[in-house]
C-alpha cells in the first residue's frame, strides 16, 4: 500500500482569546506554509478542515483564505477526536490515490457547541462533561485505590511539560500540594484535574510516498491506524473505571503497525481529565491494569517525558478541533528530533491517543521517524 | 417529538421495547438498533441500582441502572442511609426542563 508521511505542521499559540475560526485556521496554515518552502498552493490536492464550530463550509472558506484550490475540501467533526479523524480521512484519500498531498487543519473557539453532547439525553441535567470525568474517577478510585495525590501528579506533571511548549494555554508551574487544594467541582473532581477549553488551531501536511522527498528529508511515517465507536451515550460504557474504545483501536493500531506497547517511546494521550491519562495508558497497553498512577508518579521525580511531552491537554489546552493534530504535530517533532527542551532522547515510534465523548470513541496513531 | 419525550413531560417513564428481539431498546427510539422493526412502548420498572455515585456540593447524584439496560444519570435524594454501589433505588420523578431531562431517584 501507499506508504503515507507527515512532512510539515504549523500551529497558533492555544489562549483563552476570542478569535475568529477563519482566522485561527488561516493563522495555522500561514505557520505551515512559512516552514515548508517547498510548499506550493497549486500542490495541495485535499484540504480538510477539523472543527466542531457551527460556521458552514469552513474547508472551502480556509482554501479560498489560502489561495488553494483542492479537488477535495470539506470539513470533519466528530467532538474532541475531530482532528485524528480528520488526518485519518486525509490518510485515505492519499492511500486510494485520490490525492497526493493533503492539507488538514484543526480549530476551535474557546465557547465551542462541542463541549456538550446535547443528544445525550441519559445523562439528564449532568451532560457537563465534568460529570462523566467525575464518574470515571470514583470508579477508578474505588477499582485501583487511586488517590487525590495521584490525579495532582497527572496534572503538575503535564502543567511542568507545557511550560517548555512555547504554544501551550498554561506557562505555570504547580507543585502537587497546589493542585490538591485547588478548587473541588465535585466530591471526586478539582478544577486541576480539567482540561481547559480555549482557542487555538494547529495544522499538518500529508503526502504520498511518491512526492515526499520534495517537501522533508526528515519525514515521519503513519504506520498504524485504529479507531472504535461503541456508542455515543456515556452510559453505555459497561467499565467505567477504562476505556474499551481505546482497547479496541490500540489492538487495531498495533497489529496494522507491527509495534506493540514496548515499542512505544513517546506518547500523546487524550486527558481530558487526569483520570483519563491513566485509564489511558492502561488500556493501551503501555502499562498494566492499576499501575498507572505509579508510572506517571516516576515520569514525574524523574522529570521523563514519555507521557504527554508538550504538557497533555491539562497543561496545553483543549481546543477540540485541533487537539488531535496539535498531539500528531508535538509527536512528529519528537520522532525528527527538533522538540527542543521537549526532546525524548532517540524517540523512534510514538503514539497519539485522541477520544471523544468520555471514551465512546477512540483513535490510536502509531508514527514512525 | 417522541413518544418517550412526550411521556416524560407527563412525568412518566416509559421505554421502547422490542417484541422480536425481546429487548429494550436503550437510549428510546422508533425503531429496534437490531431488527430495525418499530419499538413498542410501555411503562418501565422504576427500582433500579446504583452503578456509580458522586456528590457535587450538597446535592448527591448517581449513575443508575433498570431493567438490566436502561443506564441514566440522576439526582440522588439521600436522607439517613448513605449510597452504595448496588444499592437499590426509585426512580421518584422524570421531567423535561429546558430541553434536559430530569431524574430524580431516592435510596430504596
Amino acid at each position: 500500500m501507499n506508504e503515507i508521511a507527515i512532512v510539515g505542521y504549523g500551529n497558533t499559540k492555544f489562549s483563552r482569546e476570542e478569535i475568529p475560526v477563519e482566522s485561527l485556521l488561516l493563522n495555522a496554515t500561514k505557520s505551515l506554509f512559512d516552514q515548508n518552502p517547498n510548499l506550493n498552493q497549486k500542490d495541495i490536492d485535499a484540504v480538510l478542515v477539523s472543527t466542531n464550530d457551527n460556521t458552514k463550509y469552513l474547508s472551502a472558506i480556509l482554501s479560498e483564505l489560502a489561495g488553494i484550490q483542492p479537488k477535495t475540501s470539506h470539513t470533519v467533526e466528530s467532538l474532541c477526536n475531530s482532528g485524528t479523524n480528520s488526518v485519518v480521512s486525509a490518510y485515505s484519500y492519499i492511500a486510494s490515490g485520490l490525492a497526493d498531498v493533503a492539507l488538514v487543519v484543526g480549530a476551535e473557539r474557546r465557547n465551542s457547541p462541542g463541549q456538550i453532547l446535547e443528544w445525550d439525553n441519559s445523562r439528564g441535567e449532568f451532560k457537563h462533561p465534568i460529570f462523566w470525568g467525575t464518574i470515571f474517577t470514583k470508579a477508578h478510585k474505588r477499582k485501583f485505590g487511586t488517590t487525590e495525590e495521584d490525579l495532582a501528579t497527572v496534572s503538575a506533571k503535564n502543567h511542568k511539560y507545557a511550560h517548555d511548549n512555547p504554544n501551550a494555554y498554561s506557562n505555570k508551574i504547580y507543585s502537587v500540594e497546589e493542585l490538591m487544594n485547588s478548587k473541588i467541582l465535585t466530591d471526586d473532581l478539582k478544577v486541576s484535574d480539567c482540561s481547559r477549553p480555549c482557542s487555538g488551531a494547529s495544522a499538518v501536511l500529508l503526502v504520498s510516498e511518491k512526492v515526499v522527498k520534495k517537501y522533508s528529508d526528515n519525514p515521519v511515517w503513519i504506520k498504524g491506524i485504529g479507531q472504535k465507536t461503541l456508542s455515543a451515550s456515556f452510559t453505555k460504557n459497561q467499565d467505567f473505571s477504562s476505556m474499551s474504545s481505546t482497547r479496541e483501536a490500540a489492538k487495531i493500531a498495533f497489529d496494522m503497525s507491527n509495534f506493540d506497547p514496548n515499542d512505544v517511546d513517546v506518547a500523546e494521550i487524550h486527558d481530558a481529565f487526569t483520570v483519563c491519562e491513566l485509564m489511558a495508558i492502561e488500556d493501551l497497553g503501555l502499562v498494566s491494569k492499576g499501575d498507572g498512577a505509579k508510572f506517571v508518579k516516576t515520569l514525574y521525580e524523574t522529570g521523563d517525558r514519555k507521557i504527554n511531552p508538550r504538557g497533555g491537554l491539562i497543561g496545553s489546552g483543549h481546543p477540540l478541533g485541533a487537539t488531535g493534530i496539535a498531539q500528531i504535530i508535538e509527536t512528529t517533532q519528537q520522532l525528527q528530533g527538533i522538540a527542543g527542551k521537549r526532546q525524548i532522547e532517540n524517540a523512534k515510534v510514538g503514539l497519539v491517543h485522541n477520544m471523544s465523548a468520555a471514551a465512546t470513541s477512540s483513535t490510536v496513531l502509531l508514527l514512525k521517524s | 417529538m417522541s413518544v418517550f419525550e412526550l411521556e416524560l413531560k407527563k412525568g412518566k417513564f416509559v421505554i421502547s421495547e422490542c417484541l422480536t428481539c425481546k429487548d429494550v431498546v436503550w437510549p428510546p427510539s422508533e425503531y429496534c438498533s437490531i431488527c430495525f422493526e418499530k419499538v413498542n412502548w410501555r411503562k418501565s420498572d422504576r427500582i433500579g441500582k446504583i452503578l456509580e455515585y458522586s456528590k457535587k456540593g450538597d446535592m448527591f447524584f448517581c449513575l443508575a441502572e433498570f431493567e438490566k439496560k436502561i443506564r441514566i444519570i440522576g439526582t440522588l435524594q439521600v436522607y439517613s442511609n448513605q449510597p452504595e454501589i448496588g444499592k437499590k433505588i426509585k426512580l421518584d420523578t422524570c421531567e423535561v426542563h429546558g430541553g434536559n431531562y430530569n431524574f430524580t431517584m431516592t435510596l430504596v
